[in-house]
Order: structure tokens, then sequence, then C-alpha cells
């Protein structure tokens, strides 16, 4: 694995049947590649709890993913409402998930915490009205 | 134990057996939030649920679970149960509560 292999998944809006299906493709080729179980299940992990978001919360969007020999980087990016206050977002236990997906079993507000968690980088760019964009990086 | 091992006492029905019956299952993990469950399940743990939907089984998936018990009778739907066979998730039910089912799995595990 010298070069860097990229690949690129559009999310479709309000599809939770198909919510999971990037994360568990990106998990399948990590596995494949020989990438240590330990960063495979961080970057699934985090992955899916992007993905559900982009579904919850921002109409869909396109996540990137880069792996390298030596780390893998995500980048979700939607075109969604943006997150008012990134603070409050990150505290653990704080959601605005509507009824429908706490349901689910979402919306227990561990999204983003949960990102957090499993990354060993994790930025948030977000403008109100325009979008949001998260990039993390596990590193192998 | 084995999740081959598992089934094989016959605690718990068989709903999918997975592509993995000899994966091993090191923990037990109880949790109806998908979130938590994705942060807090440890790889390798029998998770035991009521939430039967299409999330439940990427969530297992995801977070590297050895197999998932369904308890308090609560079923898979149709949607979920096919996503189970197409990842091969083993998936186990029972009409018990969460708290007997994951016991009864601690017990094996630790006698």
């Amino acid at each position: 694995m010298a070069e860097a292999i990229r690949l690129t998944y559009e999310i479709s809006p309000d599809d939770f049947t198909r919510a999971g299906e990037a994360s568990s493709d990106v998990k399948k080729k990590l596995k494949s590649l020989g990438v240590p179980p330990e960063a495979v299940r961080k970057v699934s992990i985090a992955m899916y709890e992007g993905e559900i978001n982009m579904v919850i919360h921002a109409k869909g969007g396109l996540i990137t993913v880069e792996i390298s020999p030596d780390q893998i980087l995500m980048i979700l990016a939607d075109k969604g409402p943006g997150i008012p206050d990134i603070d409050q977002a990150m505290q653990a236990g704080w959601s605005t998930a509507p009824n429908e997906i706490r349901s689910l079993g979402f919306g227990a507000g561990m999204g983003l915490p949960n990102m957090k968690k499993y990354t060993d980088e994790m930025t948030i760019d977000t403008v109100i009205g325009k979008g949001t964009t998260i990039t993390m990086i596990v590193k192998i | 134990m084995k999740v081959q091992d598992l089934i094989d006492k016959q605690i718990f029905h068989v709903v999918n057996s997975g592509d993995d019956t000899g994966r091993e299952i090191t923990g037990v993990f109880c949790c109806d939030l998908l979130s938590i469950a994705m942060g807090k399940a440890p790889a390798d743990s029998a998770w035991v649920t009521v939430m039967g939907n299409i999330n439940t089984i990427a969530v297992a998936t995801l977070a590297d679970v050895s197999c998932v018990i369904m308890a308090e009778g609560a079923a898979l739907d149709e949607v979920a149960r096919a996503k189970a066979k197409q990842q091969g998730v083993a998936v186990l039910a029972t009409e018990e509560p969460v708290f007997d089912a994951a016991l009864k799995i601690y017990q094996e595990l630790h006698g």
C-alpha cells in the first residue's frame, strides 16, 4: 500500500435503511488491506456516527476516505443547517434529533463525542445555513 | 466460548447463525440506545438488546460484536433480518428479559 487509496460515498438523506452502507464498505476494504483491527473499529465507529448525523441532520452529503500506510483520513461534508454551538454539540447527551429518530435508538447525543473518542484528530468547520465539514484522522 | 458453543447450549433460538460461528465471545454488553452501544460495546462481546431495526445490524457489524441477542421476545424486522443474513451477523433470540439473558451468557463465560 504505497499510495493513498481514495474512496468517495454519496450519502442519501433520510434513508435509514441505507445508512451505514458507506461505513460497512470502508470497514470491508480496510480489513482486506490488512489494517489492524483496532484501527478498523475506530474508523468504522467514527464514520458511522458521522454518516448517521448526515442522514438525520443534514439531508445527506459526501464522504471522502483516504487510506494511507500510516493513517486513515475521513472528510464528511454536508450542506445542512450547520452547528450553532459546537461546544454544546460536543457534550455527551446533547441532541437535537427528532422523536422518530429517537425511537430508532439514536438521538442519545453521543454521535460527536463518539467520533472524537475514536479518532486521533477531529476538526469541525461549520457555517450556519451553509453546511458542516468534519475532518477526522485515525492513525495506524 | 465460541458463538457455536452458545448456539449448542440451546438457551436461545437461532435467528441467523452468521458467517463465523467459530468466533470467540469474550464478554456481554446490554444497551438499547444504538449510539451508546456503538461507542461502548466491546469488540467480541455478545450484545443483548430489544432494538431490532436495520441499524442494530449496522452497529453490530461496525462495533464488531460477536453476536446479537434479541431479548424480551423482541424480533428483528424483515429488513434487519435480511441485512443480518447479508452481513453474516449472528443473531439469537429469547423471551427472557435483558438482564436474565445477559446473566446466562455471563454464567456460561465465567462458570
